[in-house]
């Protein structure tokens, strides 16, 4: 039954997950070239974005046409709504890959420092998260979705921590102030990728469920009259 | 004011093949509420035994227990009475044909006796103002008959004729699907101010009209009431992966 | 999934083959023709009538009763007024019946019993003019003792109804089921909806099915022959023999006097126009009490 429509439907699927692709291995790309100190690495990323910018325009095109003609409802409305958000969060994402690069460039002119910070481990997470939230997409499982919301905790809590211990460093070894600088911009911007990670797997949430779990609220809050679990 | 209906497991026939099976809801009054559902789901057979229309047919039956606010439908009262009581709008609209457009509005009042000329002129006028007619006809309404108006302009008169002898429940079935969608859009305006004196059972086939138009939608499916909730849960997140095939056109 | 339908253009775009073209005129020739052949007999009659019978026609004519035999001049002024006297009688008989037994067809006897029904009176339609008359003769003249307006009046409502029955049936099945159910939605009673809603919406079909049966027994003849029997004088009594035109133009035809042959001649061309008169002002005064937009 309509054709036209769930070949559009599918056509945005795969989109978002092209896009997906994009911004999770410019993720991975901007935090090995911050690691290994790879100039290469830092000008792929910074040359990547463009391909993402255009992806996102396609995405909210295909998206708007589909809303306008086929006048979705239900699970396929909730189904459009969620990719247009997660488009939009897939696009920051890359966003911030370019800013991780901008500050491995930086890095890279600077004698190397030992930091007593574990942005590797950090980066995993974050690339985890992405990788799962995206996964959840592909399958349409909530469970997968609500694993990323709760990894969210863990990231925030390792930001915080390099927060303190490289403001310690900077007051104890001012000579490596600037890396550590970079260092804890690098960290905030993984951070940032972990939260739009949660906004994916929020939207895909109420893709499936058709319940609103932002910011925190419980679905069996009286805010939220429509939560059912359905699939 | 209108009243609410509730319906308590009804059940109908056509001879020996069973139409509905045990239908229990209710529409709440000054509400519409939609039914909507498949071709042959059973949801004209509903509406037409709520106010026993369905008897009309030969060999036709009905069980179970339908009140529309006090009044008992098929226990004690005849038919005849309980149509009064009830306004019905059809799905082709269906003007007398050999009478003015006055004589139709006066129709359901002059034929069950109701002969106060000075009161029939006040209720034609006030039904046809209710129903948005009045500019269009005021002037040609002993002239003109009922059928050489447009669709829209019949099915309005259809509605004014069903408002005269003021129901408190008015019974609609799919009354816009022989209209242009300029009709459609004026009687969907009137239905959304009539809710005020009214209660109204919409049934529809086109759900951005459901959606539209009625705060409560109740899905049928082979003669069962799969679902009946507020539209807009019916339409964004549905409880039955049969309500939510149908809308979103899975099949049907 | 739906198959892709492609449209053959050299079939749209063929022209129109001569031997088509050539049926198509040779039928509409066909349909003309067939037009003309049913219009020709019925303007000789015609014609014919008014040539032999228009110089007879004198107000003499039209006022006065038969004249004995072997004296000339006269009239049928009385057999006119007969017929229509004997016509009314039977109307008012065989119309309420007649539209009744239509009703119940209609509405209530979409079953055997109305098969049944159905069957005897197209049975009755085809009987004889001549039968309906001895049958009439055996239950009202026997009974009465005389000739009477009152048996002619019954032997042509016996002929009227089945046509008058059937016709309005028809009539009220054309009517659409919409339209009841209109009446019934607004709680009107089934009796009520019928006489008030359907039949005055099949009103004009219903005029016609008794206009074609009132034409129809206007100028039968037999049936009168053994029931009003005719009369030379004038009467209005509905217990007596009464004049009747058709029966005075059969009396006349077959007598062995020229004087009443034109006479005859006459009579016809009166008849006829009397009837095409009466068909017409019916439905004059019908359609005048039509609305405007409706037919």
């Amino acid at each position: 039954m309509r054709t036209r429509f769930q070949q559009g439907l599918d056509d945005l699927r795969a989109r978002l997950l092209r896009m997906g692709g994009l911004a999770e291995q410019a993720v991975d790309r901007a935090c090995q070239a911050y690691i290994d100190r790879d100039l290469a690495r830092c000008h792929m990323v910074l040359e990547g974005e463009f391909e993402i910018n255009v992806a996102e325009r396609e995405i909210d095109e295909l998206a708007f046409d589909l809303l306008a003609l086929q006048q979705p409802i239900a699970v396929d409305l909730r189904f459009i709504l969620a990719v247009t958000k997660i488009n939009s969060d897939l696009e920051r994402v890359g966003d911030q890959a370019v800013n991780i690069a901008e500050r491995a460039m930086d890095l890279v002119e600077l004698p190397k420092a030992d930091l007593p910070v574990d942005i590797p481990r950090m980066a995993a997470a974050v690339s985890a998260m992405v990788r799962r939230a995206l996964e959840s997409f592909i399958e349409g499982k909530a469970e997968l979705a609500q694993a990323v919301l709760e990894m969210d905790n863990v990231v925030d809590r390792m930001k915080d921590e390099a927060f303190i211990t490289l403001v310690k460093t900077m007051n104890e070894r001012p000579e490596v102030t600037r890396q550590a600088l970079d260092a804890l911009l690098v960290a905030r911007n993984l951070e940032r990728v972990a939260d739009h990670a949660t906004n994916i797997a929020e939207d895909v949430i109420f893709w499936v469920r058709g319940a609103d779990v932002r910011h925190n609220v419980a679905p069996e809050s009286p805010l939220h009259q429509r939560s059912t679990d359905t699939h | 004011m209108g009243v609410g209906i509730k319906v308590e497991k009804l059940n109908a026939w056509f001879g020996k093949t069973q139409a509905l099976y045990d239908i229990t809801m209710e529409a709440p009054a000054n509400h519409a509420t939609a039914i909507i559902g498949p071709s042959g789901c059973g949801k004209s057979t509903f509406v037409r035994c709520l106010n026993r229309m369905h008897e009309t047919v030969p060999d036709a039956r009905a069980t179970g227990r339908v009140r529309i606010g006090e009044l008992d439908v098929y226990n004690g009262t005849a038919a005849v009475q309980i149509r009064r009581r009830i306004g019905m709008v059809f799905q082709k609209p269906n003007p007398f044909p050999t009478m003015s457009i006055y004589d139709n509005v006066a129709a359901g009042l002059k034929l069950n006796g109701f002969h106060d000329h000075a009161r029939l002129d006040e209720i034609v006028e006030r039904s046809l103002k209710l129903s948005a007619l009045w500019d269009e006809v005021k002037d040609s309404l002993r002239k003109k008959s009922g059928a050489s108006l447009s669709g829209g302009q019949q099915q309005r008169l259809c509605i004014a004729r069903a408002l005269a002898v003021q129901p408190q429940v008015l019974l609609m079935d799919e009354p816009c699907s022989a209209l242009d969608p300029i009709s459609t859009g004026k009687i969907e305006e009137l239905i959304f101010q009539l809710k005020e004196k009214f209660t109204i059972v919409i049934v529809t086939h086109n759900m951005q009209q459901a959606s539209r138009v009625a705060e409560f939608t109740g899905f049928f499916l082979l003669g069962k009431l799969i679902e009946l909730d507020k539209t807009e849960k019916i339409f964004t997140t549905p409880s039955d992966k049969r309500t939510e095939d149908y809308i979103t056109g899975r099949f049907g | 999934m739906p198959e892709t339908v492609t449209a053959t253009s050299d079939f749209a775009a063929a022209p129109i083959s001569l031997w088509r073209r050539g049926m198509n005129f040779f039928a509409t020739l066909a349909a003309a023709a067939a037009v003309v052949l049913v219009l020709l007999p019925l303007g000789a009659v015609f014609g014919y009538l008014v040539y032999k019978g228009i110089g007879s026609i004198n107000w003499a004519f039209l006022t006065q009763t038969p004249k004995p035999v072997g004296e000339a001049g006269g009239g049928m002024a009385n057999a006119i007024a007969g017929s229509a006297w004997i016509l009314l009688i039977a109307s008012s008989m065989g119309v309420p019946i007649g539209i009744g037994a239509g009703i119940y067809l209609a509405e209530y006897g979409r079953n055997q019993f109305g098969n049944v029904i159905r069957f005897t009176a197209d049975v009755l339609n085809g009987v004889p003019s001549i039968v309906v008359g001895i049958v009439a003769y055996a239950i009202v003249v026997l009974s009465q003792g005389h000739f009477s307006a009152l048996a002619g009046g019954v032997a042509l409502a016996i002929m009227m109804i089945p046509t008058i029955a059937r016709t309005t049936e028809e009539m009220l099945l054309l009517v659409p089921n919409t339209v009841r159910e209109a009446a019934y939605g607004l709680g009107v009673s089934r009796w009520r909806t019928t006489l008030s809603i359907t039949l005055r919406t099949a009103t004009s079909g219903v005029i016609t099915g008794v206009m074609l049966a009132f034409a129809r027994v206007a100028g039968e003849t037999a049936p009168l022959l053994f029931t009003a029997f005719g009369n030379q004088y004038w009467n209005w009594k509905i217990n007596q023999p009464t004049a009747a035109l058709s029966l005075q133009i059969f009396t006349y035809a077959i007598s062995p006097f020229d004087e009443w042959h034109r006479q005859a001649w006459a009579g016809a061309l009166i008849l006829i126009v009397l009837i095409v008169f009466a068909v017409s002002a019916v439905r004059i005064v019908a359609s005048r009490g039509m609305l405007k937009g409706t037919n």
